[in-house]
Parts: structure tokens; C-alpha cells; sequence
């Protein structure tokens, strides 16, 4: 710490933030999983087999991902239709 | 119909992506539906200037092939409303995208938003090709430096040629973004001053940015330079923005603030 260091107010360390967010995006792009190019065809085999049992549009399915250090969580959200008469109008 | 903003150099390293992020977080500070997409297929970067990169599920190339639909690749951003991301894939290359694809896709979003903003990459190849064709107005970022302006001059020429406004026999309008700006270096005469770039590009000024330690910050932590407040770069894009909004805001050459003993002790900002 400088002379001036004790002085200042701590300055904001945001080369660590770009270390840190670095070592997870790399970490995931090594491991081949940053293109993720299984996605969209997961998707569509989730929605396939979804399918079978119920009614499901494709505008409503959002699937979502989010790498963390040690996990990532990949999430699908399909909306289901209301039951049959009861419909909202839109 | 929205506007399509394409921001392009030729050379590399000047500024493209920052410049592309922070437009398209200044038109959505303003208000306006912005989306930025990133047209560097396989060296993708945008996500990450934009903080975005742990969020990107499907791409544009995604779109263009049909494998997911356009709103699921959308990614919102979680500080701006009405700011949009369009990540690109970063494990195919440029023969990815398609003159036809980028179409349909520039034409669905075209229904959506105010602001298209297309961040091409380096180079005059294929993916810096499709991010100007379909432009109304492109942004050029120049260094004051020789290389960028030479390739600067290069890339205005491809505008006025090779875009679909310029078949069409129409004008694309081309503005000169000027980076990097050191006020000190143009004083000692160590660096090329704004009117020797102007002169020698003849297009017309949307902004000078300088060279500002607050930029490499916001790289940093994956924000957008303008919502820095304290940022001189960041007050810099903010008057680009107004200016590329039509507004008459005179062009003044910005000089960070010269720091004194007493500065540093109480405020240090960078």
C-alpha cells in the first residue's frame, strides 16, 4: 500500500472481477461445453417427448443457463396449456 | 421499422465491440428498444463486454438455422430496459451466417425494436460484410493512429458500395467515431489531431472519445462504459448518442481531468 493508498478510499478492484469472470467463461469453453451445440437439440427431443402427453407450443418453451464456478444450471421452462374451456383469451 | 446501426473499423483492437456496447446502452438509457448483435461468429465477444456471458444459451446462428427462435436467443439485459443482446456462436465459423439468414433475422427484430446495433468484426471478410449490408447508417471507429485511419478510409469506401442501401441506389449515411483520443499526446504533437482525420476522411464527426482509464474498468466487471456516470468516455458516448439521435450537440475534444496531489488523495476514480 502507497502513501497515497491509506489515504484514498479503496479503489474498485475490478481486475479481480475480470480475472474471476475469465476463469469461469474458459473453464467452460475448454471443457467444450460453452457452445453448448447439444442444446437445440435437446430441446427439441425434451419437447418431443413432452409431446406425447400433452399439447405444447413451441413460442412457449424458454430454456435457460447459468455458469457458475463448480455448477451450471441448465433450465427448461415449457408452458403449459390452460386445461381445455378454461383458455384465458389472448 | 427500426433503425439498423452497423459499427465497423477494418482494423482491429480500435474499439468496435466498447463502441457497439456502449451506443447500444446509450440508446436503451434513452429509451429506445435496442438490440446488439454480435456478427464475429467464433470469436465472440459482446456477451462478455456486456456481462452477459454466463447467460448465452442459443445464438444467432442458432436462428438463422432454425434450431431455436428468436426469442429465446434474445438475452435481456438484467441493469438497462429495453436493452437486448444477440450473442453469436463460438464454435462455428463465418460460413455460418448467410446473406438470406441475416436477412430474415434483421427483418424479424426490424418489427421489435428502435435500434438495431450490428458489431462487426475485424476484417473485410464475410461476417463484416453481413453486419454492414443491411445498415441505414454505419459508425466508424478510427484511432488516431495510421493503420486504423488507412483501413477506416478502406471500409467507407466498402459502405458506399457494397451495402443493400447502396444497390439500392440510396445513400448510407457514414459517421467517423474517433477513439482513443489523447489530448496530451495531440498537444506534444505525438499523435494525429481530430482535423487531420476528418480532413483526410471526409465524413462527417458523431464523436471523439478519449482515451479514458474507465473503459479497461467497465471491460472488466462486464459493464457497458455509459453507465459509468463519473466516466469521461462514458459522458463522451452518452453525446454520440444524442448526436446519432439527430440532436445538435456541439463536438468538443474532451480532456480527462488533470489529477493534482489533492485529487488523488480524495477521489481516486481510476
Amino acid at each position: 500500500m502507497t502513501l497515497f493508498g491509506l489515504f484514498a478510499r479503496q479503489p474498485p478492484k475490478t481486475a479481480e472481477a475480470a480475472r474471476e469472470r475469465l476463469q469461469i467463461l474458459l473453464a467452460h469453453e475448454r471443457a467444450g461445453l460453452a457452445g453448448a451445440d447439444f442444446l437445440p437439440q435437446l430441446q427439441r427431443e425434451i419437447i418431443e417427448v413432452i409431446r406425447k402427453y400433452v399439447e405444447v407450443d413451441d413460442e412457449r418453451v424458454q430454456v435457460t443457463l447459468d455458469r457458475e464456478q463448480n455448477l451450471s444450471v441448465l433450465e427448461v421452462n415449457i408452458e403449459l396449456p390452460a386445461p381445455e374451456g378454461k383458455r384465458p383469451t389472448r | 421499422m427500426a433503425k439498423v446501426i452497423v459499427v465497423t473499423s477494418g482494423k482491429g483492437g480500435v474499439g468496435k465491440t466498447t463502441t457497439s456496447a456502449a451506443v447500444a446502452a446509450g440508446l436503451a438509457l434513452r429509451g429506445f428498444k435496442t438490440v446488439v448483435i454480435d456478427f464475429d461468429v467464433g470469436l465472440r465477444n459482446v456477451d462478455l463486454i456486456m456481462g452477459c456471458e454466463r447467460r448465452v444459451v442459443f445464438d444467432f446462428i442458432n436462428v438463422i438455422n432454425g434450431d431455436a427462435k428468436l426469442h429465446q436467443a434474445l438475452i435481456k439485459d438484467k441493469r438497462i430496459e429495453n436493452l437486448h443482446i444477440l450473442a453469436t456462436s463460438q464454435t462455428r465459423d463465418k460460413d455460418a451466417l448467410t446473406q438470406e439468414g441475416v436477412g430474415r433475422v434483421i427483418e424479424e427484430l426490424s418489427a421489435d425494436f428502435d435500434f438495431i446495433v450490428c458489431d462487426s468484426p475485424a476484417g473485410i471478410e464475410r461476417g463484416a460484410f453481413l453486419a454492414m449490408y443491411f445498415a441505414d447508417e454505419a459508425i466508424v471507429v478510427t484511432n488516431p493512429e495510421v493503420s486504423s485511419v488507412r483501413d477506416s478510409d478502406r471500409m467507407i469506401g466498402l459502405l458506399t458500395s457494397k451495402s443493400r442501401k447502396a444497390e439500392q441506389g440510396q445513400a448510407l449515411s457514414s459517421h467517423l467515431l474517433l477513439t482513443r483520443y489523447d489530448v496530451d499526446r495531440v498537444e506534444k504533437g505525438e499523435m494525429l489531431r481530430v482535423e487531420d482525420v476528418t480532413e483526410i476522411l471526409a465524413v462527417p464527426l458523431i464523436g471523439i472519445i478519449p482515451e479514458c482509464p474507465s473503459v479497461l474498468q467497465a471491460s472488466n466487471v462486464g459493464m457497458p462504459v455509459v453507465l459509468d456516470d463519473k466516466s469521461v468516455a462514458g459522458k463522451a458516448y452518452m453525446e454520440a448518442v444524442g448526436r446519432i439521435l439527430g440532436e445538435d450537440i456541439e463536438i468538443t475534444i474532451p480532456k480527462p481531468a488533470k489529477k493534482g496531489l489533492f485529487d488523488r488523495i480524495l477521489r481516486r476514480t481510476a
